[in-house]
């Protein structure tokens, strides 16, 4: 890998807070990323040092995009902090294209403002420049607001820096393996484990207010699919029938999930499930494994594998039943399908040439992109912005996480440091 | 994976105890010209077999195999593995209220859930053989683990024939 690609730069994510180190973030692209500048906020307060370096939380989020290079401290000629002191001259010497100035300022005991403005160099104006409230425990979200607002005038393309993304880990503990469900920031930032079991766990869902997650859990030696209330912890059965409960994921107006259901005989299909009423209805009734259900964002179509030809293939079927219809033909080994939120893409697993590797479909011209270059990878998942995606793939023996610009140019690695990682989710957009 | 080990044993103990007194019927009598207890020896006579052929197993079968293995991308029960699925159903034909679940497994080349699926596949191929033979279908459950716990943990050719299994446990 480390030969097709020109750049990598490997960076230490997390410094400040109370956990420890999550995940290491490896960003490797072949884009020329443009040059930008953001320099150290300014500092109001009654402590020597601001909560957080915001800037330093911004400066990650663009280096991480692969999209921007911004310029170290030492390189800067001034220092404003206001956008009124900015010198254009100074900095198109230093060879950027953007600057973004900022400062915080302590308003209370636990009350602060963070305000950011972002200059284009060579047209000498504000793109845009914003004011907000924070706390000590929302300061790091604000920052990662600052910077999707910045990405967002410089690319055109919405920020994922404020998401979170939800993954599942095993490690081995004693004589067995404990299986561990954990939300983060997308940066690996503000690990929560919401549920640990010594009984695997897998396919987490988002509900599409990012509120909930649905997932499969195997305690008792069965499988049953629960939805967790992330702020609360509570969470509920919504589905523990006899034979497999599996592959959950909600419909876009969060009151349903298609799920697979076996049955005593086995026969997986795919299954609409009321999640208030607890009602099923049956999508499909081929004997084969049909599985691994996803909607599709208008709510119109649900899309799975089945194996209903042979080897697993996509395939959709409309939220209202009847025939379904095959989708993808490329390849002996398409499985996994889940839609990029506007529509126009699908991811898969594929087997390319022996490997398991992460494709996308572009759904009108219908031309197949392999994204990732594992043996073994799995589990795409699109950003809300349909521009990035995370999947698993190996290292070793342990699963690690990466993820890719859906063109492929610009890919990350992120490695946990405990156990085996997969099953990344990558969630919607926050409700700010 | 010690652990799984004595597991194993201990249920093979308690299985084989729990007919004492009543020994297991062959299901499909061997010619008792070569058949008997102590099955065909090779011992001791070094320099190999003059007349070829090859050893004939223990009618008996010795312990009673608790995991059923699978060709990659197949379900089907091997021919040699037919014999241990029979026993298994003898043992619950005799023991009505003893229950079994079978834990279907597949390794981990593609995607999970459909891996599930597959697993699904192993342990049904396993519940049709047990209920063609009389098993009650209340005696038995199945679960699929898909590729979520592998016996052994390596991603080499020899590590997926251990991960493709049927795992049969008593459960009372």
């Amino acid at each position: 890998m480390l030969n097709r690609l020109k750049l990598s730069l490997a960076i230490l994510v997390f410094v400040a807070g109370p956990g420890y180190a999550e995940l290491v973030i490896d960003v490797q692209g072949i884009a020329q990323p443009t040059p930008v500048a953001i320099v150290p906020f300014g500092w109001q307060g009654d402590a020597a040092d601001m909560p957080l370096d915001v800037a330093e939380v911004i400066v990650n989020d663009l280096r991480r995009s692969g999209r921007f290079a911004p310029i170290p401290e030492s390189k800067m000629l001034q220092k404003p902090t206001n956008g009124a002191d900015l010198d254009f001259q100074d900095w198109s010497f230093v060879g950027v294209e953007a600057v973004v100035v900022g400062s915080v300022v302590q308003e209370g005991v636990n009350a602060y403002t963070l305000q950011f403005q972002l200059f284009d160099v060579f047209g000498r104006r504000q793109l845009v420049g914003y004011r907000m409230p924070a706390s000590r425990g929302t300061m790091r979200g604000a920052a990662h607001r600052a910077a999707d607002m910045i990405y967002e005038k410089l690319t055109g393309i919405k920020g994922v820096f404020g998401t979170k993304v939800a993954y599942v880990t095993a490690q081995q503990q004693g004589q067995g393996r404990l299986y561990s469900l954990i939300v983060s920031d997308q940066d690996g930032e503000n690990e929560h484990t919401i549920m640990e079991s010594t009984d695997p766990i897998m396919s987490p869902a988002w509900s599409p207010d990012s509120r909930q997650l649905a997932y499969v859990s195997f305690e008792g030696n069965r499988s049953s699919i629960f939805v967790q209330t992330l702020r609360t912890g509570n969470r509920f059965k919504v589905s523990s029938k006899p034979g497999i409960n599996g592959a959950p994921a909600f419909s876009p107006d969060g009151r349903k999930l298609v799920v697979t259901l076996g049955g005593v005989d086995g026969n997986l299909d795919i299954h609409v499930l009321d999640i208030t009423s607890r009602q099923t209805r049956r999508l499909t009734t081929h004997r084969a494994i049909d599985t691994e259900g996803t909607w599709s964002p208008d709510g119109r179509y649900v899309y799975f594998t089945s194996d209903r030809s042979g080897g697993p293939q996509v395939y959709r079927v409309s939220a209202n039943g009847g025939t379904p219809e095959r989708v993808t033909f490329e390849g002996s080994y398409n499985a996994r399908p889940r839609l990029s939120p506007d529509g126009s893409r699908l991811a898969m697993v594929h087997n390319d040439r022996g490997n398991y590797r992460i494709a996308v479909m572009d759904l009108e011209r219908k031309n197949l992109l392999v994204l990732s270059e594992g043996r073994q990878d799995e589990s795409p998942s699109f950003a809300p912005n349909s521009d990035i995606l995370i999947y698993a793939t190996r290292q070793g023996r342990n699963g690690v996480l990466e993820t890719v610009s859906a063109d492929g140019l610009i890919r990350q690695k992120m490695s946990e440091g405990r156990g085996d990682v997969r099953e990344p989710v990558w969630s919607p957009f926050p409700r700010y | 994976m010690f652990k799984v080990n004595w597991v194993i044993a201990g249920l093979t103990a308690l299985v084989l105890a729990g007919c004492a007194g009543q020994e297991i019927p062959d299901p499909e009598p061997t010619d008792t010209t070569y058949g008997d207890e102590s099955g065909a020896s090779t011992d001791g006579m070094g320099g190999g077999d003059p007349y070829g052929g090859e050893e004939i197993g223990d009618p008996f079968g010795g312990e009673l195999q608790m995991i059923i293995y699978f060709d990659f991308d197949s379900s089907e029960v091997r021919v040699q593995d037919q014999e241990t699925v029979s026993r298994h159903a003898m043992e619950l034909g005799n023991n009505p209220r003893t229950r079994v679940r079978l834990e279907g497994h597949a390794d981990e080349r593609g995607s999970r859930e459909y891996n599930i699926g597959l697993g699904e596949r192993r342990s049904q191929a396993v519940r049709q053989m047990l209920l063609v033979q009389g098993v009650s279908a209340s005696q038995i459950s199945t679960v699929s683990f898909g590729e979520e716990r592998p016996a052994s943990m390596g991603s080499s050719e020899s590590d997926y024939a251990q991960n493709r299994r049927v795992e049969i446990k008593y459960t009372n």
